[in-house]
């Protein structure tokens, strides 16, 4: 299979405007004729089923949640990125295109990024004008601030609740169309395949989560914006119900998977506090702007931190970083946290827990502007924790928190399926081999508002669609697919449950496809999934019916979708043999530990094709090539 | 510590539905609420009886899906905050808990803690928006907002839409949450021009939707995780009465 990325040449300030210019229209009075199905609702689903909607075109939209609105988008704390240069800080749409490029460790398309950085003007303005209750100073101008590696302020932002204000404006902006009628929503409601006719996805089946019914549903293309799936792990920031159903799914169907080991581990998170643990909570890094990062010097040293004298902590980020300190990008953060634990320096309970210390900060400010500032973490931490950090350190470690890969797209948003387009987390497209803080939320938004928007028309002007209807061949083969997953889980009737069959593969997941990885750790773990899952389809115990609302029926498919995604992911992270942002290995690293690219043999997108469970997936490989940012080391030093 | 629990099971929208008594040993302090649910879930499982349903998802306080009711209080006794950040801290060996769905005409019984909230989503169908399409929109700066005005909107626009203050209410009414959306919108400029239309509409559909009206109690205010203020509810009332008396 030869992968065309479609992505423009030439200047690359002007690509993205001559594709829009190249790209065919849809004629306003043929819009209704279409029917486009959008799935998930977070902030590249829900702004891409309103847009479309907008636009004219039918759209029905489908979440798994009681609501549209509580996609996990809703769960983005920080903030979100743009180049407006309003602080005339020396921002600007190429700057901000070379931090997301180079803070990617050139693992992504240069066309992709730069539009990405272009189109984030648009969404600040589009948001603002939805009522999204952005940070403004006492002028009235719009508040910013700086956030994740990056030495400008270019971070908008709406308390600690930025992702809960952009999702609610785009949710607020879907329902608008829905009761107008332009789209239909389907809650609760499951996508469980993709439905493949003459070579194009044409549609999917679902499962109404309330009453167990299987439905198809038809129409000219479809879009996933599904999310990520660091779920895989079992323990991660993500939402409980976050999965990789749909696009895994797809991915059976056909649809490519690019880059499946490169996932994101946040550094600042609640630790671990015992077995019955169900998710990790992020506290924003947001955190870092003021906190300084430390542990004891010596290894063991149990004191109470404030028994510790300063000469006796280190700490390390400031120490090995100085131009960036506290501030270096999440893989460099994450990482050092594993090195000084590892060291034997950890502190808490566990020993796998780092300090994240205020107290310098509450000097320098006062504790009513750290209120301000942080007010709202500082409560949810001490919910959790029941410790004050007003008075005492946080400890935090990393956890899973973002994956970058997902189905591979082309420039047009567009997956190996003509038809299907992915967009959001649930693509691999703009951020490489690691994401800069508040780019999420730019990237979902970028794709839903207008990118897949314009890219969209083009498909659909140029496409003739035969008539199809749920009689069709393909739409009872995807069901009778379904149903048989359904039935097979309700049937084994086994002795463990889902969490217990979730929870061992997570641990293999976090230990050998996790933080760091080795050719050993990743052989081991491809010998032990397929050994987990035939016993995961043998032992799980999935009690009630198919045929009303059964939460542990849901969980099942979900997790048996994992343990495929799980293989995947570890021939991935064994085939890159080179270490690059989230994806480091072991054995390839600087003298000074830092990650070592190989950029000769690896500077490629790797795309995985399907080959059935347990057969090994062919790799084609999207070579990527840098016109404009030069590979370099990245350093933060 | 020892957990005694007496959960609500109702097989589906039909069945008449019963209390149950659920003994949850070794529950450790440090589990949030959710996980000691998860907990007695596993047990079930284990013993072949059916897990408890309850509805979830972010588990970190801000999509809004949790919560029940926890003798007799929407997310339980700690005030600000919902079910899944409720920890075990706060509860004592022995306790007695009774575990309630949101009860409501609106909200619908779906299955054991599961209600049906749609309503909500319809009564933001029906106004609570700002009709800005993707595209039209002017500079960010270009319309300047007080901060003050910014500051109190997203205070009300905090909402997380879990419905605790319908449950609450005892005429089972959606005012704080109508009131939150309509404060959220109605204090930036660029809420403006709906603003009239926009509380109309909301009105008028919680009235079809059957949630009941409010009489200033002020058992929302108090259960709210994200502690939306009452003074909402008069806003609304106040834009209410603009409306009606520009004849609209």
């Amino acid at each position: 299979m030869q992968l065309d990325s479609k992505c423009p040449t030439g200047p690359i300030e002007t690509r993205w405007d001559r594709h829009r210019f190249s790209l065919k229209l849809v004629n306003p009075a043929n819009k209704r004729k279409h029917t486009i199905i959008v799935v998930g609702t977070g902030l590249a689903g829900g702004a891409a089923a309103a847009t479309l909607g907008e636009l004219g075109y039918n759209v029905k939209c489908f979440c798994f949640q009681d609501s549209p609105r509580r996609a996990h988008s809703i769960a983005a704390q920080g903030g979100i990125n743009a180049a407006k240069n309003y602080h005339n800080d020396g921002d600007s749409v190429y700057r901000l295109f070379y931090d997301t490029v180079k803070g990617g460790d050139f693992r992504a398309r240069e066309s992709n990024v730069y539009r990405l950085a272009q189109i984030s003007l648009n969404i600040i303005d589009q948001c603002v004008s939805q009522g999204v209750p952005f940070a403004r100073e006492y002028s009235g101008y719009l508040d910013n601030r700086s956030f994740g590696g990056a030495q400008v302020s270019r971070t908008f932002y709406a308390r600690g609740q930025t992702g809960q204000q952009l999702l609610l404006g785009a949710y607020q902006a879907l329902e608008r169309q829905i009761g107008g009628g332009q789209v239909t929503m389907f809650p609760r409601s499951e996508m469980l395949d993709l439905i493949v006719i003459d070579g194009r996805a044409r549609g999917i089946v679902t499962r109404n989560l309330m009453t167990g019914k299987v439905e198809s549903h038809l129409a000219d293309c479809v879009v996933l914006g599904t999310g990520g799936y660091g779920n895989v792990y079992y323990l991660s920031t993500n939402a409980k119900g976050s999965n990789t159903t749909a696009i895994w799914r797809a991915h059976k169907r056909g649809a490519l998977f690019a880059n499946p080991c490169f996932t994101q581990i946040h550094p600042t998170c609640i630790p671990v506090s015992g077995e019955y643990q169900s998710k990790l909570t992020l506290m924003s890094e947001s955190l870092r702007n003021d906190g300084r990062v430390w542990v004891p010097a010596k290894q063991g040293d149990k004191r109470s931190p404030s028994a510790i004298p300063e000469e006796e902590r280190d700490y390390y980020l400031e120490r090995k970083y100085p131009s960036f300190g506290n501030l270096v990008p999440r893989d460099v953060a994450s990482r050092n946290a594993k090195q000084v634990c590892d060291d034997g320096r950890g502190v808490g309970e566990t020993g796998l827990a780092v300090f994240l210390d205020f107290r310098d900060a509450i000097n320098r400010l006062g504790a009513p502007v750290i209120k301000e500032r942080y007010g709202n973490l500082f409560d949810m931490y001490e919910r959790i924790t029941g410790d004050d950090p007003y008075s005492l350190p946080m400890r935090i470690f990393p956890a899973i928190h973002y994956t970058m890969g997902g189905l591979w797209v082309d420039y047009n948003l567009m997956s190996t399926i003509p038809g299907l387009y992915v967009i959001g987390e649930a693509n691999f497209s703009d951020h490489g081999a690691n994401r800069l803080g508040a780019s999420a939320l730019m990237q979902g938004l970028a794709d839903g508002y207008f990118v897949l928007p314009n890219t969209i028309n083009d498909y659909l002007a140029s496409t003739r669609f035969e008539k199809a209807d749920t009689s069709h061949a393909a739409v009872k083969e995807a069901e009778s697919n379904v149903n048989a997953i359904t039935r097979k889980l309700l049937e084994t009737k086994g002795s463990r449950t889902v969490d217990a069959c979730h929870r061992e593969l997570g641990k293999l997941m976090w230990d050998e496809c996790g933080m760091s990885r080795t050719a050993g750790g990743l052989k081991k773990a491809l010998s032990q999934i397929p050994e987990m899952r035939e016993r995961f389809w043998r032992e799980v115990r999935v009690l009630g019916t198919g045929e009303e609302l059964n939460q542990s029926l849901e969980k099942a498919g979900r997790v048996a979708d994992f343990f495929e995604l799980a293989e995947l992911m570890c021939l991935d992270a064994l085939e890159r043999n080179e270490s690059c942002g989230g994806h480091f290995r072991e054995e390839y690293q600087t003298p000074e530990g830092e990650a070592q690219r190989d950029d000769d043999k690896f500077s490629y997108g790797a795309a995985w094709e399907f080959k059935g469970v347990g057969a090994a997936p062919a790799l084609h490989k999207e070579p990527l090539e840098f016109e404009y940012v030069h590979p370099t080391q990245r350093s933060y030093k | 510590m020892r957990i005694i629990l007496h959960i609500w099971r109702q097989r589906n929208a039909n069945d008449s539905g019963k209390m149950v008594r659920y003994e949850v040993p070794n529950v450790n302090e440090h589990m949030s609420f959710l996980e000691m649910l998860d907990v007695l879930n596993e047990d079930l499982i284990a013993k072949n009886e059916e897990p408890v349903a309850f509805d979830h998802d972010c588990r970190e306080g801000i999509c809004g899906m949790c919560g029940c009711m926890v003798n007799g209080v929407a997310h339980g006794p700690l005030p600000g905050t919902t079910l899944c950040q409720l920890h075990m801290r706060h509860f004592k060996d022995g306790d007695e808990l009774y575990l309630e769905p949101w009860r409501a005409k609106a909200f619908p019984v779906v299955r054991d803690l599961v209600v049906d909230r749609s309503a909500f989503d319809r009564l933001i169908a029906a106004g609570g928006f700002i009709s800005a399409s993707t595209g039209s929109a002017p500079d960010g700066n270009a319309v300047l907002v007080p901060k003050e005005s910014a500051d109190r909107s997203m205070d009300a626009a905090a909402c997380i839409g879990c419905g605790a203050c319908v449950a609450m209410c005892p005429n089972a009414s959606a005012s704080l949450f109508m009131g939150a959306k309509i404060a959220h919108l109605g204090l930036l400029p660029q809420g403006q021009p709906e603003r009239d239309s926009r509380v109309v509409a909301m009105v008028a559909q919680a009235t079809q939707e059957l949630f009941g009206s409010c009489t200033n109690i002020g058992e929302c205010e108090a259960v709210c995780p994200k502690e939306i203020k009452l003074d909402v509810i008069a806003r609304m009332n106040r834009d209410f009465l603009h409306s009606k008396w520009l004849g609209r």
